[in-house]
C-alpha cells in the first residue's frame, strides 16, 4: 500500500496522470476529460445505451480487432517479404521457425472475425433504426468502412502466395475484367476506340489497374502488399476517427427520443 | 464414400469434446432453471445433458458402430433432395415462418430447443466424412460461427422487438426508454469494454492455438484448382455468376449494394423506430433489409461455400465432391425461345455487307422481346407502382427519392426473378448481345 502511495505521489506519475485515481465521483468525471484515450467517451451515458443486449458491443469489438490486426500486422511485416522468391517461404517459416508461431493465425482469424463483427455491428445499427436522422451520414461512413474492411481482407488474402491465395484473388479480380466500358471483356468496351485503336485492352483495363499486370503475379503481390499494409489502413484510420467523432456529435449512442 | 475408421479416429476427440460441451451447457441451463423453480424444464435439460454425455462417450469410442451419426439412408435422402431450387425456396420458407411466428420462436425455451437441435444435427453430420471435409476447412470455420452468431443475435434483437411492439400497442414506451437513467462512463462502460477486450483476446488466442491458418501448396499459375473460389465473404457474388454475367453479378450488383446501403437513411422517411428494437413500426424497411441480408447475401454465401463443388456444380451436404459430376446445360436465350421456338423463324440477322446502323437495327430487332420486357420492368413498373401499392410512399417521398428507391428495389429483385426464370424456363439470357459483350 505504501509503495503504491509513493508511486502515485511521485512527480513522474503525476506528470502522466493529471488527476488522482478515479475512486470518487469527481475524479471519475475528471478522468474521462483529461485522459487522451478515454476522452472519446462522454462522461455519463444512458444506462440502456451501454446494455449489452442493446449494443452487442460489436462496434467496439470491431475496433479492437482492428487494433489487434494492426499490431500483429506490424509484427508480421518484420518477417515477411512480398516477393515471389520469399513470400511463401516466409509464411512457412512463420509457422515452423518463429517462436510463438501463432502470429499469422491471430492475424488471419482476427481478420475473419473482423468481417463478421462488422456485419453484426451494421445489423444491430439497422435493427435499432440508429441510421435515422441525425445519424444518416455516420451510417454512410460506416458503409465505406465495411467496404474497406472487405478490401483489407481481400488484399491480405493474396500475401501467403499459396494456391488458395492466388486463385481466390484471380477469381475475385476476374470480375474487374467485365467492368462496363472499362474492362476489356465488359459490355461497351468497344466504344473507347480512337482511329480504330482500342483504348481498353487486357493491358490497360480496370483489371490491369488492380493487378498491375495481365495476371496475378509479382506486380500484384507488391501492389496488394502496399494497399494492405499502408493505403487502406490509413484510410480506415481516418474514417474511424470521423466515425467515432460523429457518434459523439450526432448525439451519442442512439436511444428512443 | 462411407466413413472410414481413419476418419473417425481423427474426429472422435473433437466430437467427444463437442458433446461434452453441450452436456455442460445444458447442465448449467438446468441448474439456473432449477434455481428459478422452473422444475419441468430443469429436469428436461438435465436429462438432455445426460444424453449428451452418453453421445460424448460413444463418439470417443471412434468405432463406426458407435459414433453417433445420421443413418446413411437419411444422408442419401438429403443429398438426393437438395439442389439450388429446394435450398433457396427452403431457406425462404424457413425465414418466413420464423418471422411470422416470431412471438413463439423468441421464447427462451423454444430458442434453446432450436439451438440444441441445430447443435445435435451439426454433431451428427460431422461424423460424415464428406460433410466434415468441407466444414472443417479452416477458412470455412468462420462461416459456421457466423451462422450461429447470426441466429443468436437475431434472437436477441427479435425478442426485444416483440416486447417493445407489444408495449407500443398498449401505448407504453419501448423498454429502452424505461431504463434511461444516466450512469458514469467510468466505471460502468470502461469496465465493460475492458472485459470485452479480454474476452475477445482470449477467444482469438484459443482459436489461433487450436486451428492452424490454412497454407496450401506454393502458388502455381498453371495448376488451376477445381473449384476455384473467391474468399468466403465474396462467395455470394460468385454464386450470382450462375445467373448473370460478370459485368452485372460482379461489378454492377455489388456497386448497387454499396450505393443502396448508403442511400438507405435518405430513403427511409419513417421517423419511428429510431433508437430501439421494433419490427411493427417499420415493417417495410425491416423486411427489405432482412431479405437482402439473409436471402441475397448470407444464404448465397453458405450455398457458395458448402454446397458448390468442382465446376461449381451443386453437391448435397453429405455428397463427395467428385470433379466428374456432369450436369446437363440446356439453357436457352430468350430470342431463341421467341423467334425460333415460338414463331418458328430463324433469328433476325443483318444481310451480308450491311452497314453498321443496319446491323445494330437487326440486333435490336433480334433482342426486341428481352428489351421490351426489361424496359417495361424498369420504366413502366415504377409509375405503375406509384399509383397503386406505393401510392403512400410516392406522396411522402417525392419523385426523385421514390424513383431511386423503386429502381434499387427492382434491380435487387432481378436476382431472385432471374433465378426463378432459370429454374422454370431454363432461361439463360433475357438479352444477349455478344457483339457488345452485353448479356443480361
Amino acid at each position: 500500500m505504501a509503495i503504491g502511495e509513493t508511486i502515485r505521489n511521485s512527480q513522474i506519475w503525476k506528470s502522466i496522470f493529471r488527476h488522482p485515481m478515479p475512486l470518487d465521483r469527481r475524479n471519475r468525471i475528471v478522468v474521462m476529460l483529461t485522459n487522451f484515450f478515454l476522452h472519446l467517451h462522454p462522461v455519463s451515458i444512458k444506462k440502456q445505451g451501454i446494455a449489452l443486449s442493446f449494443t452487442w458491443c460489436m462496434g467496439g469489438v470491431t475496433f479492437f480487432l482492428f487494433l489487434v490486426e494492426t499490431v500483429t500486422g506490424v509484427l508480421l511485416m518484420f518477417y515477411y517479404r512480398p516477393t515471389l522468391e520469399w513470400a511463401y517461404n516466409d509464411i512457412l517459416a512463420l509457422r515452423d521457425v518463429t517462436s510463438l508461431g501463432i502470429l499469422r493465425e491471430l492475424h488471419r482469424w482476427g481478420a475473419h472475425a473482423m468481417v463478421i463483427t462488422t456485419w453484426l455491428h451494421m445489423y444491430r445499427v439497422f435493427l435499432t433504426g440508429s441510421y435515422k436522422p441525425p445519424r444518416e451520414f455516420n451510417w454512410v461512413v460506416g458503409v465505406i468502412l465495411l467496404l474497406l474492411t472487405l478490401l483489407l481482407s481481400f488484399t491480405g488474402y493474396l500475401l501467403p502466395w499459396d494456391q488458395l491465395a492466388i486463385w481466390a484473388i484471380t477469381v475475385g479480380s476476374n470480375m474487374a475484367r467485365a467492368t462496363p466500358i472499362l474492362g476489356y471483356e465488359g459490355p461497351g468496351q468497344q466504344l473507347l476506340t480512337i482511329g480504330g485503336i482500342d483504348l481498353i485492352t487486357d493491358g490497360s483495363d480496370a483489371r490491369f489497374g488492380l493487378l498491375g499486370a495481365r495476371f496475378v503475379g509479382e506486380e500484384t503481390l507488391n501492389r496488394f502488399y502496399v494497399l494492405h499494409c499502408i493505403a487502406i489502413p490509413l484510410a480506415v484510420a481516418l474514417l474511424l476517427a470521423i466515425h467515432f467523432w460523429r457518434v459523439r456529435k450526432d448525439g451519442g449512442i442512439s436511444g428512443p427520443l | 464414400m462411407h466413413s472410414s475408421g481413419f476418419f473417425l479416429k481423427d474426429v472422435a476427440g473433437f466430437l467427444g469434446g463437442y458433446y461434452a460441451f453441450m452436456a455442460v451447457m445444458n447442465g448449467v441451463a438446468a441448474l439456473l432453471l432449477w434455481q428459478k423453480k422452473r422444475n419441468v424444464w430443469a429436469v428436461t435439460w438435465a436429462v438432455f445433458a445426460g444424453a449428451m454425455m452418453v453421445l460424448a462417450s460413444l463418439a470417443l469410442s471412434a468405432s463406426p458402430a458407435f459414433v453417433p451419426a445420421l443413418p446413411s439412408g437419411a444422408r442419401s435422402l438429403v443429398n438426393s433432395l437438395s439442389g439450388p431450387v429446394l435450398y433457396t425456396l427452403g431457406t425462404t420458407v424457413l425465414l418466413g415462418v420464423l418471422f411470422v411466428f416470431r412471438k413463439f420462436f423468441v421464447q427462451p425455451m423454444v430458442a434453446w430447443t432450436i439451438l440444441n437441435v441445430m447443435l445435435v444435427l451439426m454433431g451428427l453430420s460431422m461424423a460424415d466424412e464428406n460433410f466434415a471435409a468441407i466444414v472443417m476447412k479452416p477458412d470455412n470455420v468462420p462461416i459456421v460461427g457466423l451462422v450461429f452468431l447470426l441466429a443468436f443475435f437475431t434472437w436477441v434483437a427479435t425478442k426485444q422487438a416483440v416486447v417493445n411492439d407489444e408495449r407500443i400497442a398498449q401505448g407504453l414506451p419501448p423498454m429502452e426508454k424505461v431504463n434511461d437513467e444516466k450512469v458514469l462512463v467510468w466505471p460502468d462502460l470502461v469496465y465493460t469494454e475492458l472485459i470485452c477486450m479480454v474476452g475477445v483476446s482470449a477467444f482469438l488466442l484459443f482459436w489461433a492455438i487450436f486451428l492452424p491458418a490454412p497454407l496450401e501448396e506454393p502458388a502455381s499459375s498453371v495448376k488451376t484448382p477445381n473449384p476455384s473460389k473467391a474468399p468466403w465473404y465474396f462467395l455470394g457474388l460468385q454464386e450470382m455468376l450462375v445467373y448473370f454475367d460478370p459485368w452485372y453479378a460482379g461489378v454492377v450488383l455489388p456497386s448497387l449494394v454499396v450505393f443502396g446501403l448508403m442511400a438507405m437513411p435518405y430513403l427511409d422517411f419513417n421517423k419511428k423506430g429510431n433508437g430501439y428494437y421494433s419490427i411493427e413500426e417499420r415493417k417495410f424497411s425491416y423486411l427489405v433489409y432482412q431479405f437482402g441480408f439473409f436471402e441475397l447475401w448470407i444464404t448465397l454465401i453458405i450455398l457458395g461455400t458448402f454446397l458448390r463443388g468442382p465446376n461449381w456444380n451443386f453437391f448435397g451436404p453429405f455428397e463427395y465432391w467428385t470433379p466428374y459430376k456432369v450436369e446437363v446445360l440446356n439453357n436457352v436465350d430468350l430470342p431463341q425461345m421467341f423467334w425460333v421456338n415460338l414463331l418458328d423463324r430463324p433469328l433476325p440477322r443483318a444481310p451480308q455487307g450491311a452497314g453498321v446502323l443496319s446491323q445494330i437495327g437487326f440486333v435490336l430487332l433480334r433482342e426486341a422481346p428481352g428489351l421490351v420486357l426489361l424496359g417495361a420492368y424498369l420504366v413502366l413498373l415504377p409509375p405503375l407502382l406509384a399509383v397503386t401499392v406505393f401510392r403512400g410512399f410516392f406522396a411522402k417521398m417525392g419523385f426523385v427519392r421514390y424513383m431511386v428507391m423503386v429502381s434499387l428495389m427492382l434491380l435487387m429483385l432481378t436476382l431472385p426473378i432471374k433465378m426463378i426464370l432459370r429454374w422454370t424456363f431454363n432461361l439463360r439470357y433475357l438479352v444477349s448481345i455478344p457483339e457488345f459483350s452485353l448479356n443480361f
